[in-house]
């Protein structure tokens, strides 16, 4: 059974970089634009479609259909700020998430009304399924997932940090009133905020689709994955995003292995339910309380 | 205080919240209703089922209007409870032959326990947490109730499920259930208007300001879930009996998710717009089968649609259009406020004593050091330029932050490590800049909330009401006590805010710029209020900019500059000081 352990450490950082990419998306949307978007494993599901429709349907090559999956979702998450967030947006916090959870149950059925139930397959980034690396086969596609993780993960920091765009960013999500007040668009940078967490909830879910089918349940799976990542890491942290994200994904391909397969999806809970009950703040707890 | 202790009970007696009785003769109306139904219903066969259904889920959706429409709490697992209720009673009836009506119950303290389990884990903070914890929940619950074969039978399901004695029959079973829905639907419009219901709706309009009105936010927000668990309980445990058989794929999310598109298209706010909810999702998808699969999407649209046009469902929309605030309470004599602080003790020894307090925000140090006392019976100033810490003061000292270091005390006791409730509870009450009124509530549902807080002198909710109408005539409100508060001006608003902590009779009031916002009538009126506060000998601390109406009422003057107190003495003495002039003026330091 050890035998198997560093195969089981790989995969199990595998899928927790892809609820690491879905969860930073919900962070970001928490942070900017104080929604908790219980749609957010949608932008995953939706991704997924449409890289299926084009590869398949429109025979579009793999890395145009793939690149163009995360840019139309980009498209789609302004459409979602516009019908989901934005006519709410003066109202009570509750109101808004239960219009997100109305999407979250919208998106997914009307798939299912259009392509049917049965998933489908995607094939990997690369044609190579992988190599041998001593007692871990290292497949290609966890691979790309846990490099594009990365990737984005530096990318977010030089935004973030460097750049003119992520200090506005970060202003606006720190305090909307004053941004708005120094010339910032506040607007602007909500939806630039809803644009790029649908691209990254798409990213997760193209990056995903060869090694999970491609699912109208997908999403709410991912989506799951994703708040428990960020209850464990702390709310609205973003480092802790990553490590809920790699924790759960850890805890369940190791439960799955050594425990018990039909109960994978219930060792993230377990491990939420105890972190609730004994640091309800996370890992990395931040204390957003609601000014006084 | 003798006044309001014994109030005058024929006046009081025409106020209908004060009536015991209140609602007893419409659920009287409800259960003679609900026997006619039973005994012209069909006693076989399709519609009976639909009945069946609709019965039984109203019960469970009545839940989700005390955990979501009273409390604001979003639990996404009520269909996860009734398949509790519904197990837990398929398995003691079938397996240990435990009698129906001893198993309902047992099924009910099941689903409660797990409510409070989830409650517990979630509750502490925001709303969101428990919606994420509750849909792991009911999925994890889906995946045990198909998977744990040995003790739920799997996918099959446990079939053969009996009914109590004596009412196995279709149409005396279905008799049970709609006078226990009649009943259920009286209990949830009594505890809106309890105290219990009162503290709920003031969690989910303003988590903070209900904590410092003295309501154990917490506890309230878990006995919200907890209940809304008991009644998904009930409603399981008679789905069983009504369909004698039970699987997993009865009580899946998508289950949940209907339930909460039932409650909010009635109207969440009230067990009735959740009835008629329940009773239009059961028996539309009958007429709209053309919908097929696509009645979830159909579902999830209607609840954003909702959400943007009609937050209140139906029934809200209905009683809002056609319903008008009722007049206003007629004049009686209203026993006077109790105002005195402090009973006992001579003037002149501290109230409230602060000594080295601080708090840091990471390098921030908004209080650094700060000491005071306030005298009982002064009126008490705290003045500063902005940003000099006056209402982190306020904050640490009504318990919403907790101090870096330094100690409170009120009357001798120290406060340190009192949540905001219990500090209300030991005398303490305030207002707030922006104000924080609970929005969906009428402006005397607001006040007694107030005169509700533990360690007042009144409790009675008789006496409850005749101490919020006395704090409401103090402010000059009295006539307005039935309208929604929301309806009031921004000015009004803010005596509604102090009749609050008023009708709390608080040894010690915080004000927090109760002029900011007004206009210069306002601010004249406020003056009379305070001085006539003053007069009653009520010990007040408040903070200010509007230098006029300091000087009219303040007996001494702290000031705050930079988190420290650079003067505290008379307000002669404080407003001739130099540094208090330079701190304002912006000389030497910038203001």
């Amino acid at each position: 059974m050890l035998a198997i352990l560093p195969q089981l450490l790989y995969t199990g950082l595998g899928i927790g970089a892809i609820y690491a990419i879905c969860s930073l998306g919900f962070v970001l949307l928490i942070r900017a634009a104080n929604v908790v978007n219980f749609a957010q494993g949608q932008f995953s599901m939706l991704g997924a479609y449409i890289m299926l429709v084009l590869l398949v349907g429109l025979g579009v090559p793999y890395w145009a259909a793939f690149l163009l999956a995360v840019v139309l979702m980009a498209a789609f998450g302004i459409l979602f700020a516009g019908a989901v967030y934005w006519p709410l947006r003066h109202r009570s916090q509750l109101t808004v998430i239960i219009s997100t959870i109305g999407a979250s149950i919208l998106l997914p059925n009307a798939v299912l009304a259009i392509y049917g139930p049965s998933p489908a397959t995607v094939p990997g980034l690369f044609a190579s399924s992988g190599f041998q690396l001593g007692p871990v086969f290292v497949d290609s596609q966890y691979l790309s997932i846990i490099v594009v993780a990365v990737l984005m993960v530096a990318l977010q920091y030089v935004v973030f940090e460097k750049t003119l765009l992520g200090k506005k960013l970060q202003a606006t999500s720190q305090d909307k009133e004053m941004a708005a007040m120094l010339g910032i668009s506040v607007v602007g940078m909500v939806l630039i905020t809803f644009a790029y967490s649908a691209a990254l909830g798409a990213l997760a879910g193209v990056l995903v689709a060869p090694v999970l089918f491609v699912s109208v349940g997908m999403g709410a799976t991912l989506a799951l994955k994703a708040f428990a990542a960020n209850i464990i890491g702390g709310y609205g942290s973003i480092p802790g995003a990553i490590i809920g994200g790699i924790v759960i994904g850890l805890a369940e391909t190791l439960g799955a292995a050594y425990i018990s397969t039909p109960y994978k999806d219930a060792f993230g809970f377990v491990i939420l339910l105890a972190v609730l009950l004994v640091r309800p703040r996370g890992i990395f707890g931040e204390l957003i309380a609601e000014k006084a | 205080m003798d006044g309001a202790t014994a109030p005058p009970s024929a006046a009081l007696a025409r106020i209908p919240a004060a009536r015991w009785w209140r609602g007893l003769p419409g659920a009287l109306i409800g259960l003679a209703v609900a026997c006619a139904l039973a005994a012209i219903a069909p006693d076989q066969g399709y519609y009976l089922n639909i009945i069946m259904q609709a019965v039984t889920y109203a019960i469970g959706v009545a839940g989700l209007v005390v955990v979501l429409g009273y409390c604001g709490q979003i639990s996404l697992t009520q269909a996860g409870f009734l398949g509790i209720g519904a197990y837990v009673l398929a398995l003691m009836t079938t397996r240990l032959g435990v009698p129906f009506l001893v198993a309902v119950p047992a099924a009910m303290l099941v689903c409660g326990a797990f409510g409070l389990l989830l409650g517990f884990a979630s509750l502490r903070l925001g709303g969101h947490y428990l919606a994420m914890v509750t849909i792991s929940f009911q999925v994890i619950l889906t995946l045990v109730l198909t998977n744990w074969i040995g003790l739920t039978g799997g996918p099959d399901g446990v079939s053969g499920i009996p009914r109590p004695a004596g009412l196995a029959g279709a149409r005396a079973y279905l008799g049970l259930c709609l006078v226990l829905l009649v009943l259920v639907m009286f209990y949830a419009w009594r505890l809106k208007l309890s105290r219990l219901g009162r503290a709920m709706q003031a969690v989910r309009d303003n988590e903070i300001a209900a904590g410092t009105c003295g309501i154990h936010v917490f506890r309230t927000k878990v006995v919200a879930f907890g209940i809304s668990a008991l009644l998904g309980g009930l409603g399981g445990a008679l789905f069983a009996g009504a369909f004698s058989y039970v699987s997993p794929d009865q009580f899946t999310f998508d289950e949940s998710v209907v339930m909460l598109t039932m409650a909010l298209l009635g109207g969440v706010q009230s067990p009735f717009g959740a009835l008629l909810g329940t009773f239009a999702l059961v028996i539309l998808p009958e007429w709209l089968r053309f919908l097929k699969q696509a009645y979830l999407a159909v579902y999830g649209g209607a609840v954003i649609l909702l959400m943007i046009f009609m937050p209140e469902g139906a029934w809200g929309w209905a009683v809002h259009r056609f319903w008008r605030a009722s007049r206003p309470i007629g004049d009686w004599p209203v026993p006077p406020l109790p105002l005195l602080s402090m009973q006992g003790a001579g003037p002149g020894a501290p109230a409230l004593e602060v000594e080295n307090l601080a708090m840091h925000f990471g390098g921030v140090k908004a209080l650094d050091g700060v000491s005071f006392a306030v005298r009982r019976g002064s009126v008490h100033a705290l003045i500063g330029p902005n940003g000099s810490g006056k209402t982190t003061f306020l904050n640490v000292v009504s318990g919403l932050y907790r101090a870096t270091s330094g100690t409170v005390r009120l009357g001798g006791v120290t406060l340190d490590r009192l949540a905001p409730h219990e500090r209300t509870r030991r005398g303490m009450t305030r207002t707030y800049q922006n104000i924080r009124v609970f929005r969906g509530l009428t402006v005397l549902e607001n006040v007694m909330i107030g005169a509700e807080r533990r360690g007042n002198d009144v409790q009675e909710p008789a006496a409850v009401i005749a101490r919020a109408l006395a704090a409401l005539d103090f402010v000059g409100l009295g006539r307005e006590a039935s309208l929604p508060v929301g309806s009031l001006p921004y000015g009004h608003q803010r005596y509604v805010e102090i009749a609050r902590a008023l009708a709390g009779s608080p040894d010690i009031l915080l004000l927090d710029e109760p002029a900011a916002g007004l206009n210069s009538t306002e601010k004249q009126e406020l003056g009379l209020l305070l001085r006539r506060l003053k007069g009653h000998g009520l010990t007040i601390l408040v903070i200010e900019h509007d230098m006029k109406l300091i000087e009219a009422v303040a007996d001494h003057i702290t000031v705050l500059n930079f988190g420290k107190c650079i003067a505290d003495g008379s307000p002669r003495e404080v407003l001739s000081q130099p540094d208090v002039i330079a701190a304002y003026l912006g000389e030497p330091q910038p203001a």
